[in-house]
């Protein structure tokens, strides 16, 4: 039986070794999501007419629920339009990605492995930075993430350091781990059922074989709770970069 | 009877104890709210997921601590 462990992440190399272009499985795996993504866009704009068809509505909801749910939701009609593009980017980047842990062959989500969380969280990290340099100018941007207003002096003694570590250190480092280990334990736990009824099914006695079904259903169920969790976890990497913009833009 | 294993796998056990209480608290109290007062339901969806969101990273670090240490 195959037991899953930590090793699942770190495939063997398959090109470029000992350089920083190494590519093994998962870096495939994010290159082929790139491309489609790419490609499903490409096809569904190079089409688009006036009157949509059934290709291009799809597309257009897809784009909308970012617009409309996440963006403008949080950040106002008038806000949020030039962070849209951004936003709308991260949403489908980190989807496509996300979603490759539950598809045959692939079954690696690439957003599993830390890299790709860090780069999206540093991206993040400075558009709600930039948004509130914009909103305030540099000074002001810090001292009012430092110091919030309405508070007795003394207490910024506290606060600012506080604050510094929860603004600039806690958000970008949240947002990579949410992502990274949800990914990550969503893999871990397909890997467990998919074993579970490997064993039972092939090695256990005739006696356990039924219980393989069960965890297969279990292993089923698991699949399409991964394809929830994936459109969640990019919902909520949006809708947090989106918040943190608006923090920094709003005045305290 | 001998059992053998990781200690982590209990510390992840007793890491997901908090957040789930949290998580619970927080739908529940959102679905109320929502039933309340539906037309502010779309507000109440967002803080919720905000929320949740820091109450998961608490759960999610307890998993990472244990591949870690």
């Amino acid at each position: 039986m195959h037991i899953p462990t930590i090793a699942e992440f770190f495939p063997p190399t398959i090109a470029f070794e000992g350089t920083i272009f190494e590519v093994n499985r998962i870096t495939l795996v994010r290159l082929l999501s790139a491309v489609v993504v790419s490609a499903l866009f490409w096809v569904a704009a190079s089409r688009a007419r006036l009157v949509p068809g059934r290709g291009q509505n799809v597309a257009e909801m897809a784009l909308d629920f970012v617009r409309v749910n996440i963006a403008e939701e949080v950040l106002g009609e008038k806000r949020a339009r030039p962070h849209v593009p951004l936003l709308t980017t991260m949403f489908f980047a980190i989807l496509a990605m996300n979603i490759t842990g539950v598809i045959p062959l692939l079954n690696i989500a690439s957003t599993s492995v830390v890299a790709v969380p860090l780069l999206l969280a540093v991206v993040a990290w400075i558009a709600f930075v930039v948004a509130g340099i914009r909103a305030h100018g540099a000074v002001g941007f810090i001292s009012s993430s430092l110091f919030p207003s309405g508070v007795p002096w003394p207490i910024y003694i506290i606060l600012a350091p506080i604050e510094l570590i929860s603004t600039f250190i806690l958000r970008p480092a949240t947002l990579t781990i949410r992502l990274m280990a949800n990914m990550l334990a969503g893999h871990l736990l397909l890997l467990v059922f998919f074993a579970m009824t490997n064993y039972l099914f092939v090695e256990a006695s005739a006696a356990l074989k039924p219980v393989g079904a069960l965890a297969f259903a279990a292993a089923f169920a698991f699949t399409l709770f991964e394809i929830f969790v994936a459109v969640l976890q990019a919902y909520i990497f949006v809708l947090l970069t989106a918040v943190y913009i608006s923090l920094s833009q709003e005045a305290h | 009877m001998e059992i053998t294993g990781d200690i982590a796998t209990i510390g992840y056990g007793l890491a997901t104890l908090g957040p789930g209480i949290g998580i619970g608290l927080l739908v529940a109290k959102t679905q109320e709210s929502v039933a309340r007062q539906p037309e502010v339901a779309g507000q109440l969806r967002i803080n919720m997921f905000i929320g949740m969101a820091l109450v998961e990273a608490l759960g999610l670090i307890g998993l990472v601590a244990g591949f870690l240490f």
